[in-house]
């Protein structure tokens, strides 16, 4: 995930009035493409990373791809059936040689070769032969599939973008889809990993509670009160603070990298003395931008205490202590990292004094620490997080002068290097980063989302395993964990928690493993934290697995953002090979959501970045719930049906094919004319299960909604299992002995089944060729191929019977018109008139009605005894649902009529609307397009947060 | 620092336009059609016993009846086979079996008596039958020129490639060309009433109407306007195998050159190793007389065909035929079978309607 720009590392020689200035050169010096610049005039830059190096080149080559569970045993069965095609072409092959050692099979008197034939090798003879059989078969591979898949994969994600119930009115968002590719695999979710914050939760901090020096303050109407005390003080006094807490809310104040923005641009550009114009604004032009929220919301909280940030130019920061300006020199900015969870400044005051004021995780700040109530903070801190509220440890260090200028030379040495500069930085900000004073902490409530705990709970009955991954401490995941609904009151919650090592661990797990056993009732909740899981996972990820594996919920916080992939990996890697989603919003999720089958953005505060490498995108995480249960179950039993159809379809078509060698001495005769082996894919067959593909529903969406036990049924890609697979490709093979041999038979040896057709001219029994044998055999194939679909289909739209019985009529009207004339370049005429000869024989229309029928009763046979004998909750809740549902009759659904709609009115609605919208988006697709180009050159450039504490990262664009 | 300052909220995507167009900012909201939200009004069919019930019942309750129909009538088809291949040494045909060769010059004969046991009264067809005849071979099928059948001059004159190796004889083209045309079925089938007062009545066998009619009208064609077809065809020779050239097969003009009939039967080649072709029909002259009564027949064949080489037989049949074709009993025993299937079908169908269909819809779905 780290890409070679958040290392960048470089060094600026300035000379300046002779003098030589040497200035560290950072990722935070970097323009990446598209950033704007504000704040500033000018600037001197130099182009890097470029051609080659630029980002989009990088990560062009990394994209990995993923694939859909479908289409892995798609490609398992194309590799069975490359098989069938293999020993189908050699068994003919060696038959043909076979017959072919006698001369008067070989070549009979009225059948001679030619000279070229009989001179040429028998080598060759033998290749091209086993090659002419390879393609007279090759139909069996349906090339054709893997066109229909891809069409109905792109097709059919237009329904995700276009369905209201993933649209989210207050930000205006519709669900989106960025990969087409995974639609099914949202049915077969078995593990989905969930970010917290943003995720689960709104994202909107707002402060609530604080510790300052031992004692506990709530926020109540701007100002501070202290625990016990009610808020007495009348309106408009001024609210006075102790020392104790104003150094607090001033390092609250201080210690941040918030940016404000001002409504009038001239605000900061004046050149001069930028603080000149600051005084001219009221707090209401003022607005604080920042790349956390938990830090944006500390600041706000501390301007309605009454310590207003107020100005920020490069290296000078201003505050308003009510009403007093105060300016500090900005001397260093200890940026945020994941290792180290805490930030920090150093600053000058007006009187020369330097301070540093750092703010970050209680485990990250306390060890540090010597003065101040370490005691009564940690206990406070761990009661903020047990309301679920995020919690900040804020401390400071003075610096005497000499301290100063030893951390100062040790800080820019570190910065300017130009080897292992990182190891340098972090060895400066932990020297830097000591001896600290406690001043407090600080609580900042984040509001869970809408429906979390219901999305949750359907989740789970789906048999969906949640895991919530958080870099939270573990007493806020674990309370926010049961305001959600992920761990339950009646949970049995097992630790894993701040194991130091491996045999610690191990143990740990053991006796984790052992209460699982004894207690096997009741359900378990584990808690993890980061580095007890990096302890697991080295060694014993058996034994963690195992664990993981019965329990129904597992909360993992304090984790790094690579830790969240690495557990996602060891999931998706483990034995069972267990499908896995991934769901956050932030950058810090991006590994994760890459690195799982499907991978979920969340489009909320955090910006785009998750968005943009995510699989799809939804605008809250109540409509995971809709996407996986009613979506993914659709897309996935209409793709399982689509690909083992395109089997089954396949195999009928070509297996008379392989039969009828062996009655025409295995001479790659073929039994039907080229234009239907053409046609057959592309057009007798192909849309009646594109149309079922896009729009089947076996379950009405509101019952799968109501019923996610309904998921079950269909998770383990139990639709495309060897048996069903099995099961497909028998009938196929059946189907196609009945076409052909019942065409054998009922033609009869003597082609007697040519009727004399009385009713069209008197007494004539003509004679069938075995052209019209082929066209027999093809026309009672594409009707029972098209009813064996239309049986398979439970939602008959209007489309359904358009293509279904407009696939049959226009096989007969095709054929008709195809043999009704003398073709002026075909080479020869087999076909004329032969369907009509066909279709003018009565007993071959008893012919075909008989084969049709006897293919295709043995299934709806069968369909009806496992329906009522071993019924799958997914028929069951068929049968509950019709009864109350307003179902129409077959007719109905024909025309359409709803509602006092007419087919044909609902159709022209349909054209209308469709022709409206062209025209009205011509304009406003350009437009849109050139907003998404902005947006683009805006987004390039971006800070991101690690939601734990305030965070300085750079982070990327990934595609475009 | 600088890079740093740009807004964040520019991420979120929330651009709005600012200046006039602001207002007009067009909400993403999908629209809520039937189409768009999945919603479109269907029919939803469930196969359960109690629906597709009645659907097996009638396919049985019609099936039987038309099974039986078939098998009757397929029944009252008389029909009569006669293998004169001569294996045998007793066979009369033997001796002209033994000639191997396709062009000797004595023709020969031989007569082969039969006993009608029933009379035929409406009309008979008679056919030829061969087996092991793989007319059906790919080198076969393809053996032809369709162009020249239809009366093209070039290709008259030039046969098509596939028709190699019997494209040209003596540098000379061949019409019609092909081995399909080459192999014609050339011997010829007389059949005599032995009347019980012992004179031999020859029987009027029709050659014309043997063949489909798109064919001989359209498919079929003699190249050029020309009537006269020894000039039409001037300068192609007979197929090796052929005793006559196309322009002498039959003496009738209509019924000559591409558009003769026993050579359009033959150019349609069988669906399977074992075939009969049309060879003539029989006419029912008045009503009053069967067109074949009882009684002793002899058939008289000119043998020039050779099969034995391919282990083939060759043999005459006399059918009569019904409105559903010629003989074919299966047809009729598969409507039978099939019917009476769906019918036990129906009936374990309603046994399971009754013991499971009010278990299926009291149950509950177990989360």
């Amino acid at each position: 995930m780290e890409k070679p720009t958040s290392r960048f590392v470089g060094r600026i020689t300035v000379t300046q009035h002779g003098e030589e200035i040497v200035r560290p050169l950072g990722p935070e010096n970097l323009l990446l493409r598209g950033a704007r610049l504000k704040n500033t005039k000018e600037i001197y830059g130099v182009a890097v990373y470029t051609g080659m190096e630029s980002k989009m080149a990088l990560n062009y080559k990394c994209k990995s791809q993923k694939r859909s569970a479908v289409e892995k045993s798609m490609n398992s069965f194309l590799i069975i059936y490359l098989g069938i095609l293999l020993f189908e072409a050699v068994l003919s092959t060696i038959l043909k040689y076979a017959w072919q050692a006698e001369n008067k099979w070989d070549e009979p008197f009225y059948n001679q070769k030619t000279e070229q034939e009989r001179n040429s090798s028998p080598i060759l003879k033998f290749i091209s032969d086993f090659l002419a059989f390879l393609v007279l078969y090759n139909f069996i591979i349906p090339i054709s599939l893997y066109v229909t898949v891809e069409m109905q994969k792109f097709l059919g994600s237009f329904f995700i973008g276009w369905d209201l119930d993933l649209y989210h009115e207050e930000s205006d968002q519709k669900a989106q889809v960025n990969t087409s590719d995974l639609n099914e695999e949202l049915g077969q979710v078995e593990y989905v990993f969930t970010d917290k914050t943003g995720t689960l939760t709104e994202n909107e901090m707002h402060f609530r509670e604080c510790s300052i020096n031992g004692t506990k303050y709530r926020e109540v109407n701007g100002k501070l009160v202290p625990e016990g005390m009610t808020d007495d003080s009348p309106d408009g006094s001024t609210p006075q603070l102790i020392n104790e807490e104003l150094l607090f809310v001033k390092a609250v104040s201080l210690c941040h990298t918030v940016q404000i923005s001002y409504d009038q641009p001239d605000c900061l550009v004046g050149g001069g003395d930028p603080f000149s114009h600051t005084n001219g604004f009221s707090s209401n032009h003022m607005e604080y931008y920042a790349s956390s929220p938990d830090e944006k919301a500390l600041v706000e909280a501390a301007k309605r205490i009454g310590v207003a940030f107020t100005c920020s130019n490069g290296d000078t920061m201003e505050i308003k202590t009510f009403g007093k300006s105060e300016k500090f020199k900005l001397l260093h900015v200890l940026e945020f990292d994941a290792n180290r969870r805490r930030m920090s400044v150093i600053l000058q005051d007006s009187s020369g004094g330097k301070v540093l004021f750092t703010k970050g995780a209680e485990s990250a700040i306390l060890p540090f620490t010597t003065s101040g109530e370490i005691e009564k903070t940690r206990l406070h801190v761990d009661e903020f997080a047990l309301k679920g509220l995020r919690t900040l440890v804020v401390a400071c260090r003075h610096f005497s002068p000499e301290e100063y200028i030893d951390v100062d030379k040790r800080l820019n040495a570190a910065r300017t290097a130009l080897q292992q500069r990182e190891e340098r930085l972090q060895e400066a900000f932990s020297y830097t980063e000591r001896d600290l004073q406690l001043l407090g902490a600080t609580g900042v409530e984040d509001k869970l989302q809408d429906k979390v705990q219901e999305t949750i709970e359907a989740l789970r009955l789906a048999g969906i395993k949640v895991w919530v991954l958080t870099g939270d401490k573990h007493e806020t995941a674990v309370s926010v964990s049961l305001s959600c609904g992920h761990f339950h009151r009646t949970m049995n919650i097992l630790e894993l928690l701040q194991q130091r090592s491996d045999n610690e661990c191990a143990e740990q797990l053991r006796r984790l493993a052992r209460r699982i056993k004894e207690d096997h009732v009741i359900q378990h909740g584990l808690v993890v934290d980061g580095a007890s899981l990096s302890l697991a996972l080295r060694e014993h990820e058996k034994l963690f697995m195992e664990v993981c594996k019965s329990c129904s919920a597992v909360l993992c916080c304090r984790m790094a953002p690579l830790q969240k992939a690495k557990v996602v990996r060891l999931l998706k890697t483990s034995p069972e090979k267990p499908i896995t989603l991934a769901i956050g919003d932030g950058a810090n999720d991006v590994s994760m959501i890459q690195e799982a089958h499907v991978g979920i953005g969340i489009m909320g505060k955090e910006g785009r970045q998750a968005v943009r490498n995510s699989d799809y995108a939804i605008a809250r995480f109540k409509f995971l719930a809709k996407l996986l249960l009613v979506h993914g179950h659709f897309y996935y039993i209409r793709i399982a049906t689509l690909v083992q159809y395109f089997f089954y379809k396949n195999v009928c078509f070509i297996t008379p094919q392989f039969l009828y060698q062996f009655f025409c001495l295995f001479s790659q005769q073929t039994l039907y004319d080229s234009v239907y082996l053409t046609l057959y894919n592309i057009c007798f067959t192909s849309l009646p299960i594109l149309v079922y593909s896009l729009f089947e529903q076996l379950v009405h969406p509101h019952v799968l909604q109501s019923k996610p036990g309904l998921y079950r049924d269909i998770s383990k890609n139990s639709l495309l299992s060897f048996r069903t697979f099995l099961y497909w490709t028998v009938l196929g093979f059946c189907h196609a002995f009945v076409f052909f041999f019942g065409s054998y038979i009922l033609m009869g040896e003597d082609t007697t089944l040519m009727g004399n057709g009385q009713i069209l001219r008197a007494n004539r029994q003509l004679m069938f060729g075995n052209w019209t044998f082929g066209t027999l055999v093809f026309t009672v194939m594409v009707i029972t191929v098209t009813l064996k679909l239309a049986l398979d289909t439970h939602f008959w739209t209007w489309m359904n019977h358009f293509v279904t019985w407009g696939s049959i009529a226009f096989y007969f009207i095709f054929s008709l018109f195809y043999g009704g004339i003398i073709w002026p370049f075909l080479h020869t005429q087999d076909m004329y008139f032969v369907f009509v000869q066909l279709l003018s024989s009565g007993s071959a229309w008893f012919a075909i009605i008989i084969i049709v029928i006897t293919c295709l009763f043995p299934d709806v046979m069968k369909k009806v005894f496992y329906r009522h004998v071993q019924p799958t909750s997914t028929q069951k809740s068929q049968s509950l649902s019709s009864p109350q549902e307003q179902t129409l009759s077959c007719m109905e659904s024909l025309c359409c009529y709803q509602q006092g709609q007419s087919g044909c009115s609902r159709l022209a609605h349909y054209l209308e609307q469709m022709t409206g919208q062209c025209q009205a988006t011509s304009h406003c697709h350009a437009s849109s397009r050139n907003n998404r180009w902005e947006g683009h050159r805006r987004q390039t450039m971006r800070i991101k947060s690690n939601k734990a504490s305030p965070p300085h990262r750079c982070s990327l664009d990934y595609r475009l | 620092m600088m890079a740093t300052s740009y807004s964040a909220k520019d991420e979120d995507g929330h651009i709005t336009v600012s200046g006039p167009g602001a207002g007009t900012l067009r909400s993403k909201k999908p629209e809520n059609t039937a189409f768009k939200q999945q919603r479109l009004p269907a029919w939803q069919p469930i196969l359960t016993a109690g629906t597709v019930l009645p659907a097996f019942f009638i396919i049985g309750l019609i099936f039987i009846p038309i099974g039986i129909g078939l098998y009757v009538t397929s029944n009252n088809i008389k029909e009569f086979e006669i293998d004169y291949t001569g294996v045998d040494m007793s066979s009369p045909c033997f001796n002209c079996s033994q000639n191997y060769s396709w062009n000797s010059t004595r023709p020969c004969t031989c007569t082969i008596p039969f006993y009608l046991e029933t009379p035929y009264e409406s009309n008979v067809f008679m056919y030829y039958g061969l087996s092991n005849f793989y007319q059906n071979h790919r080198r076969y099928v393809k053996s032809r020129d369709d162009s020249q059948l239809n009366g093209d001059v070039g290709s008259l004159q030039k046969p098509s490639k596939e028709c190699e190796p019997y494209a040209y004889h003596e540098n000379r083209p061949v019409a019609p060309c092909g081995a399909i045309a080459n192999s014609m079925f050339n011997d010829t089938l007389e059949l005599f009433y032995n009347n019980p007062n012992g004179t031999k009545l020859q029987i009027p066998l029709t050659s014309t109407g043997i063949a489909w009619w798109t064919d001989k009208h359209v498919k079929f064609r003699n190249p050029g306007n020309d009537p006269n077809l020894t000039a039409a065809f001037q300068g192609t020779t007979k197929p090796v195998n052929w005793r006559r050239p196309v322009y002498e097969l039959d003496s009738d003009p209509e019924n000559n050159g591409f558009i003769n009939e026993d050579f359009i039967v033959w150019m349609r080649t069988a669906a399977l190793p074992t075939f009969r072709k049309l060879y003539r029909i029989i006419q029912k002259k008045n009503s009053m007389v069967p067109t074949l009564p009882r009684g002793n027949y002899t058939l008289e064949v000119v043998y020039n065909y050779p099969v034995r080489r391919f282990e083939g037989r060759k043999r005459v049949i006399l059918s009569t035929i019904s409105w559903m074709g010629g003989k074919n009993p299966f047809l009729g025993i598969a409507y039978m079978t099939v019917g009476s299937v769906c019918f036990l079908l129906g009936v374990v169908l309603l046994i399971i309607h009754h013991k499971y269909g009010n278990r299926n819809n009291s149950a509950d779905i177990s989360n």
